[in-house]
């Protein structure tokens, strides 16, 4: 099954997410969150993303959702530090940070391909709220 | 103009003192327009760098510097540590294996800073960005490599660093949290920008005292 992580400032927007995906999907999917620094400030770290991103990886790879700013740079940083093959197999959606992750989680539970999971995270940036 | 690499651990340590000193000065220009923590952030980054050169002994310059950079990436926690990572770890590669720097190599460090900047947070000139105040200052280095009065392009290299902090006062922020304001970031100087011309004129003013 192909691992999200996510990757936000505080670990209350991740941890938040994680309810909502969990009421839908329940404990069945492989989610992981690095959040915040590691003496708790607000912000991201590599290292700790990196490790986050090498648990989630069972093979099938891993789609991280990030949040803003450092997020992304942070997480590209990882991915850069891993070895092949996981850096090939993890990728980073552009992705709004909650719509993303509950599709990209949604997918994932339905046992998709990593591109497949991406994509549906990606999808999810051109939907519209009112109709 | 050479130094060896206690002398590069010397210059850096210049550059941690400078951003400690600033610490908030730094955190006050990025309450005006960002997340209030540059200064914060980038002192608890450079206090765990000279914690890190202080715990062993290097003989490798480019090693030195990729130290730092990996330090910073790891302990910073906003954008500046990705991108002033990403900057100290290309110029480390740039001087791998050497012992000693010249000019040559201190001019080859600033340009793969400046790349490495560019390539983690993908901004140009004109965003309001750490690259409006490197970018003048390198483009100077490294069209004056030839001159023989070093001094003097290191003045003028920084004094282009200085006026590119000023002209980020005149812009819109593009790129961070910065971005969120649009106009309303007009009118102050980039705490990004800033931080740059601190360290490059603590670094400067360091290679200045130490080649007499």
């Amino acid at each position: 099954m192909v691992g999200i992580v996510l990757v936000s400032h505080t670990p209350k927007i991740a941890e938040g997410t994680w309810e909502l995906i969990r009421q839908m999907t329940g404990e069945k999917i492989i989610l992981e969150i690095a959040a915040g620094t590691r003496d708790r400030r607000l912000g991201t770290d590599p290292v700790l993303i990196e490790e986050k991103i090498r648990k989630a990886d069972t093979g099938d790879g891993v789609v991280v959702i990030v949040d803003l700013g450092s997020s992304i740079m942070s997480t590209e940083i990882a991915i850069e530090s891993l070895e092949e093959p996981e850096r090939s197999r993890a990728a980073i959606a552009d992705a709004p940070f909650v719509e993303g992750a509950i599709a990209a989680a949604m997918e994932a539970s339905f046992g998709k391909s990593m591109q497949d999971v991406k994509n549906a995270a990606e999808n999810t940036r051109g939907m519209k709220k009112i109709a | 103009m050479s130094t060896d690499a206690a002398g590069l651990v010397k210059i850096l340590e210049a550059v941690a003192d400078k951003i400690n000193e600033n610490r908030e000065f730094l955190t006050e220009l990025d309450s005006a327009i960002g997340d209030a923590d540059h200064g914060i952030n980038m002192s608890k980054g450079f206090s765990a760098v000279l914690e890190k050169l202080h715990s062993q002994e290097f003989g490798d310059c480019g090693a030195i510097l990729k130290t730092v950079g990996m330090t910073l990436v790891s302990t910073v926690g906003g954008a500046s540590g990705p991108l002033y990572g990403t900057a100290f770890m290309r110029a480390g590669q740039a001087v791998a294996g050497k012992s000693s720097l010249n000019f040559d190599d201190f001019i080859a460090i600033m340009d793969q800073a400046l790349e490495g900047i560019k390539y983690r947070g993908k901004a140009q000139r004109g965003e309001k960005t750490i690259i409006d105040s490197l970018e003048p200052a390198v483009e100077i280095l490294k069209n004056e490599k030839d001159s023989t009065d070093r001094k003097s392009v290191m003045n003028k290299a920084l004094n282009a660093a200085k006026e590119g902090v000023e002209y980020t006062r005149s812009i819109i922020a593009k790129k961070g949290r910065a971005s969120y304001l649009g106009e309303r970031s007009i009118g102050h100087q980039d705490p990004g920008a800033t931080s740059c011309y601190l360290m490059l004129q603590a670094a400067i003013q360091k290679i200045k005292e130490m080649s007499g």
